[in-house]
């Protein structure tokens, strides 16, 4: 901008013309800047969206482009037992697995915050279930949850606990307990390492003045720690929620759904719809539906991430 | 309010003795500060005595009663950090009130409180800001509001305005100082600058490598330092010092010009010496050694004047406005009856 003003036009007398203002003009040049970015999410994120949702309104199936059918596939799936059946063991899994998840990750990060030997290496190694691969982890998972030769089983068999082996994915609250606890087990280490960051944001000085001010460790981590984390606490349950919800791969390799449906969620359910069973229209529907519960994951937590007040103004130091 | 005791008190972090065996005493309603460059162990000593670190060896007593395992909030202290430690979620009001709330006072009591110290220290109308929204010397207040709400037996005060800026620091000194004098309570104060601790102690107590080098009043540390270390913290710009010896009652310079003493201390004749000069005790005189001008720093009040004489620069301030320029010759005088002289070895004080 600055380049315009300096650069003589002595041909142009008259002012820059209609070509030299727009070369300098902010909007302009912004437009030209994040067009490759948006080009980028317009094919991968709202053509693939847009055409998940135009399809659920169709009688679509594979190898058949079909037609416009309005919402007959919702008045079909909303009065499907087996579709809210999943309903509710989404819920019941995301509620679960991400309650699970933020008590043992908090109480992860507090322990990681403290003056620990080898406190690099620990760390890292908390951050192992969150590298695997989902899939290989789901496949260990499945061999610990095996009927006849689960290790859990076995140990407790030899500890004289238990007499015969626990049917971990055979009976379906086993199975609900069973992946959720995989699901806490893989998704507790992003939780800890986030908050473990958040904390380490708190002044060590707050504490100090807390000691002094008389605060039991409770009543510290009640009235400073806490109120202080609440803002990373709710972006990081946000992505929690959102991840749990739409989880797929965990489900798929260790139940499929089973035992009779009672680990299915809505998106292991659209995909065995749509892909497996060709009825893609109808699965399409399924997955559209997920959509209304993200929404309002996502608008509780957008209030829960509006600025507090006492966020607003400059730093403490 | 309450005196405080620290007897032969030492503190090692794992093999490295940090404080070697420390003695004051404070008496009630004194204001103390704990004064001596970074790494003197001054804070540590000051969160010692909060509680905050324990004790190595040696005892400390607040108001006759040994404190070495008493947790902080049973010492009936208050502490005012360097970086305030406000709770940055917490109003104005809550922030004073935390520790009564945890106490479980009653809620009048925590408002008349609250309220009397908001009085005090101009915060009335912020009582339901954030710290965020405060300025540095607001947020330096409401941490001094937090311990004045508590009406400890003692305050300690931790390089309280050293995240200021140098007008907002001399305005808040005197707004400590006025504090004290109001409300009278034993103060410890811990600093690293020595203009703090001049113009606010009652007694300084100056601190060097872990060993208390001297306490004081403040002006007996200007006039009578009893070392080195002492005499060049103590007074900015700080004290010349020139190296030489005692010959025939007058101190000859190793760069060889010469100064007189007044009274020549017993037994130093040619003895190896240092001659401790303060820049305002330096006199223009007909008769006076000669120097030459180097640098001439004019404030407005005074002029700051680096002379150099004998291969040795030494710093003068005149009261006076100086029309020297850099390279004319001035000739000086020390305007003292009896000069500062200490032992070239040890560096302590020689008496005449």
């Amino acid at each position: 901008m600055s380049d315009a003003a300096i650069t003589p036009s002595g041909h142009d007398r008259a002012g820059p013309s209609f070509w030299e203002g727009l070369k300098t003009n902010r909007n302009f040049l912004g437009f030209w800047f994040m067009l490759p970015a948006a080009a980028f999410l317009v094919l991968f994120l709202v053509y693939p969206l847009g055409l998940g949702v135009w399809l659920s309104f169709t009688d679509s199936k594979i190898g058949n482009p079909g037609d416009f059918i309005g919402l007959e596939n919702y008045e079909w799936i909303i009065g499907d037992a087996k579709f809210q059946l999943a309903v509710f063991n989404t819920l019941f899994y995301t509620f679960v697995a991400s309650v699970v998840k933020f008590a043992v990750g908090l109480y992860l990060a507090i322990l990681l915050n403290n003056h620990l030997p080898f406190k690099a290496m620990i760390r890292a190694v908390v951050l192992i279930p969150f590298i695997v691969p989902t899939v290989l982890s789901a496949i260990a998972f499945w061999w610990i949850f095996d009927p006849q030769f689960s290790v859990i089983s076995w140990a407790l068999r030899k500890w004289g606990w238990i007499s015969g082996n626990i049917d971990f994915l055979g009976d379906p609250w086993n199975a609900r307990i069973s992946v959720i606890f995989a699901n806490v087990w893989r998704g507790v280490p992003f939780i800890a390492i986030t908050l473990l960051a958040g904390l380490q944001t708190v002044s060590p000085s707050l504490y100090e003045a807390a000691t002094l001010d008389g605060a039991s460790k409770w009543q510290m981590f009640r009235y400073v720690t806490y109120p202080i984390l609440t803002p990373i606490i709710a972006v990081v349950m946000t992505f929690s929620v959102l991840f749990t919800f739409t989880d797929f791969q965990l489900i798929k390799v260790l139940t499929n759904g089973g035992p009779a449906g009672t680990t299915e969620l809505m998106a292991t359910m659209s995909y065995n719809t749509a892909i497996l069973g060709g009825r893609i229209g109808e699965g399409a529907a399924i997955s559209t539906a997920m959509i209304p519960f993200l929404l309002g994951a996502i608008m509780i937590s957008w209030f829960g991430l509006q600025k507090r007040k006492w966020q607003q103004g400059s730093d403490n130091d | 309010m309450a005196s405080v005791t620290i007897r032969e008190v030492r503190k090692a972090f794992g093999p490295v003795e940090i404080i070697h065996g420390v003695n004051i005493d404070i008496e009630d309603g004194e204001f103390v500060i704990l004064v001596g460059p970074s790494g003197c162990g001054k804070s540590t000593l000051l969160r010692m005595l909060a509680g905050l670190e324990n004790i190595t060896s040696g005892e400390i007593s607040i108001g006759n009663r040994v404190v070495n395992q008493v947790p902080p909030k049973e010492r009936d202290i208050a502490m005012v950090f360097q970086n305030y430690a406000l709770y940055p979620h917490m109003s104005v009001a809550d922030n004073m009130a935390f520790s009564m709330k945890l106490r479980g006072a009653p809620q009048s009591e925590i408002t008349e409180r609250v309220d009397k110290a908001a009085r005090i220290l101009g915060l009335t109308q912020l009582l339901d800001r954030y710290p965020r929204q405060l300025s540095g010397g607001q947020r330096q207040r409401v941490a001094m509001g937090r311990a004045i709400v508590r009406d400890p037996q003692v305050f300690l005060f931790d390089e309280p305005l050293s995240n200021l800026d140098a007008k907002l620091r001399v305005q808040m000194r005197t707004e400590i100082k006025e504090l004290h004098q109001r409300l009278k309570t034993t103060t410890v104060y811990v600093t690293h600058d020595q203009i703090e601790a001049m113009t606010m102690a009652d007694k300084i107590v100056v601190m060097h490598d872990g060993i208390v080098e001297q306490i004081g009043a403040p002006l007996d540390l200007y006039d009578n330092p009893d070392n080195l270390f002492v005499a060049g913290f103590i007074g900015s710009p700080a004290m010349n010092f020139i190296k030489g010896r005692i010959e025939g009652g007058e101190f000859v310079a190793d760069g060889g010009f010469r100064l007189p003493v007044g009274k020549a201390p017993a037994g130093a004749e040619g003895r190896p010496v240092i001659y401790g000069l303060r820049p305002e005790h330096i006199r223009i005189e007909a008769g006076g050694v000669p120097t030459e001008v180097v640098v001439v720093e004019p404030t407005g009040s005074e002029t700051q004047v680096v002379l150099r004489v004998g291969g040795q620069e030494i710093v003068a301030v005149f009261k006076e406005r100086l029309t020297a320029r850099p390279g004319e010759t001035l000739a000086i005088s020390p305007s003292l009856a009896v000069a500062h002289l200490f032992d070239a070895d040890t560096g302590r004080r020689l008496v005449a």
